[in-house]
């Protein structure tokens, strides 16, 4: 299920404006890459080229290629709706759709797409999605209520079993854990390090200790000052970025020295 | 602890004096504001509650079933008959194919306000639902009347011609309330629906238009009471009659407000002395009925649209 993602030359654009520019790199399937690096560097700009979400701003576009497998998500003929289909997304916020009960979120990209499913289907589909996110045992007695009624950590693990309920190749998180508490954060951790097994996962976080915790490879964002794009600074093993990176910026900020 | 000690056995003085002091112009400021707030309240509720106040206590002697199921066919005089059922069925199906005009196009052109509309034509719809908001009822009237007279001929009075007219009346209003709801609705559910893989058309039935429907059938209420109403239009484009007529596409209709007019205008009827049978002001006590009418079909929709609005809410108890 899961696959590799090569980014080559990627230039992105808000309008005329160069947000983010040559960035270079490799995702490994069944392994989860984080992102860090200051506010602005442009980490959730380029997530957003992973699956076609940057577009979705108007004016907005991308110069090179993202690579799925060796086919260029930007290519000719390919559409975004089935990219999107393929590639997952955790939002910063949890985003559950409020008209919707539990079982209706976890089935959304099913449902919304008008496709039939049988009730048994449907319900091993929430169930499999649920239990992935950890999150079965403590809504199986209420899957008809409201989304929204749940606390802000369970809505957000609610928003990573709507995701990986379509069955995604890849999984990108959008600072999933900024708006939850420890313990909300430290179960989505741990399902992090679950779903690695099945899925390839980007995360981009704020957090260094996050990154370090959960992630078998970091990259390094960093912006030289505001106006100027973000560019990619390294990618390394984690191990490697948190005890001997390659370059200063990267050890600066991780040693907390700017940012 | 250590820290206990410190603490002082009797409370400050001072620092009590400063807590309880009022400032006096602070005070003074507050009574007075609270004593315009609550003027303007009851001000604004003075004409409201004699208006109901004076439909009711003229209204309720003529208003009962006789009244809501029988014409005014065949009544002449000063008769103790006749009613309001031709003009009630008149306005019920007028307001509906009203509704059906309007509430598709008004929404699709709000939907593409919202989710489509950039640059020059955008601007150039959003000038002329306000310029359309802003038209006086009777020119909505004329615009029906000559378009169909232009189409149809002479003989083209009918209930869709003031469909068509309270339409020109209803459509902008209807866009403008679709358009402030769907700008409620949160980005982020919009994004949430493309990152599921969800097409953008769909993403707006589905997700965009489900989750602010609620909004949007009190905004379409508001139109229909706006329209519901209407006299002059409806006068010119749909005319009156005496008899009941439920086909809105050939020939006059009679409607709440036109009853209630014609009604009044009709005034005193001249009664023959010793005549025990006529009442003089019985088209006084009509047209108050109507209006009773009117307005308890206007209440009526209301609560229907309140329960369809709270049905559709989104829901947040767990």
């Amino acid at each position: 299920m899961a696959q590799r993602i090569d980014v080559k030359d990627l230039n992105i654009y808000y309008g005329d404006f160069l947000a983010v520019a040559g960035v270079e790199m490799s995702v490994e399937p069944r392994s989860v890459t984080a992102f860090i690096g200051p506010s602005g560097c442009g980490k959730s700009t380029f997530l957003r080229t992973l699956n076609r979400m940057h577009e979705v701003i108007p004016g907005a576009h991308v110069e090179g290629t993202v690579a799925m497998d060796g086919v260029d998500l930007y290519g000719a003929g390919i559409d975004p709706v089935a990219v999107r289909r393929q590639v997952g997304m955790v939002f910063q916020r949890p985003n559950p759709f409020p008209t919707m009960s539990i079982a209706e979120n976890v089935l959304a990209g099913i449902k919304l797409n008008n496709k039939r499913i049988s009730k048994s289907d449907a319900d091993e589909t929430v169930e499999r999605a649920l239990t992935s996110a950890n999150l079965w045992n403590e809504v199986k007695d209420r899957l008809n209520r409201p989304g929204s009624g749940l606390s802000g950590g369970q809505q957000q693990r609610l928003c990573i079993a709507r995701a990986i309920a379509v069955k995604p190749q890849v999984l990108l998180m959008d600072e999933p854990c900024s708006a939850l508490d420890p313990i909300s954060t430290l179960a989505i951790e741990d399902l992090v390090s679950e779903l690695k097994a099945d899925y390839t996962i980007v995360i981009v976080t704020h957090n260094m200790q996050q990154a370090a915790r959960v992630s078998d490879r970091t990259a390094f964002f960093n912006l030289k000052a505001t106006g100027q794009p973000g560019r990619l600074v390294e990618i390394d093993d984690t191990p490697t970025i948190f005890s001997s990176p390659r370059e200063q910026a990267t050890e600066d900020y991780i040693s907390g020295r700017f940012g | 602890m250590a820290t206990l000690d410190t603490a002082p056995a009797t409370p400050s003085s001072a620092l009590r004096d400063v807590l309880s002091q009022v400032d006096p112009k602070r005070r003074r400021k507050d009574r007075v504001m609270q004593v315009l707030v609550y003027g303007a309240f009851v001000l604004a509720m003075i004409p409201l509650v004699s208006l109901v106040w004076s439909v009711i206590s003229k209204g309720i002697g003529r208003f009962d079933l006789y009244f809501l199921t029988h014409s005014m066919r065949n009544v002449y005089g000063g008769m103790d008959a006749g009613g309001v059922y031709h003009a009630l069925l008149g306005t019920i199906l007028i307001t509906l194919l009203t509704a059906v005009i309007s509430v598709p196009i008004g929404i699709v052109t709000a939907v593409y306000l919202v989710e489509y509309g950039k640059g020059s034509l955008a601007r150039a719809v959003t000038f002329f639902v306000d310029v359309m908001t802003g038209i006086p009822s009777i020119v909505a009237g004329l615009f029906a009347f000559s378009l169909f007279y232009l189409v149809v001929g002479p003989q083209s009075k009918s209930g869709l011609v003031g469909a068509v007219a309270l339409s020109v009346l209803m459509i902008p209003v209807v866009i403008r309330s679709t358009e402030e709801m769907l700008r409620l609705v949160p980005n982020e559910l919009r994004e949430a629906s493309y990152a599921l893989g969800v097409s953008k058309w769909l993403t707006i039935i589905r997700v965009v238009l489900r989750t602010a429907v609620a909004g949007i059938t009190t905004g379409v209420m508001i139109a229909v009471s706006r329209v519901i109403g209407e006299t002059a239009p409806l006068l010119i484009t749909v005319g009156a009659t005496d008899s009941i007529n439920d086909d809105v596409f050939h020939g006059n209709m009679m409607t709440l407000p036109v009853y209630v007019y014609r009604q009044y205008a009709a005034g005193l009827v001249p009664c023959a002395p010793g005549d025990d049978a006529c009442i003089p002001t019985i088209n006084y006590d009509r047209a108050w009925s109507a209006a009773l009418v009117l307005i308890l079909v206007v209440m009526l929709l209301n609560l229907v649209a309140r329960g369809v609005s709270r049905w559709f809410a989104p829901k947040t108890r767990a």
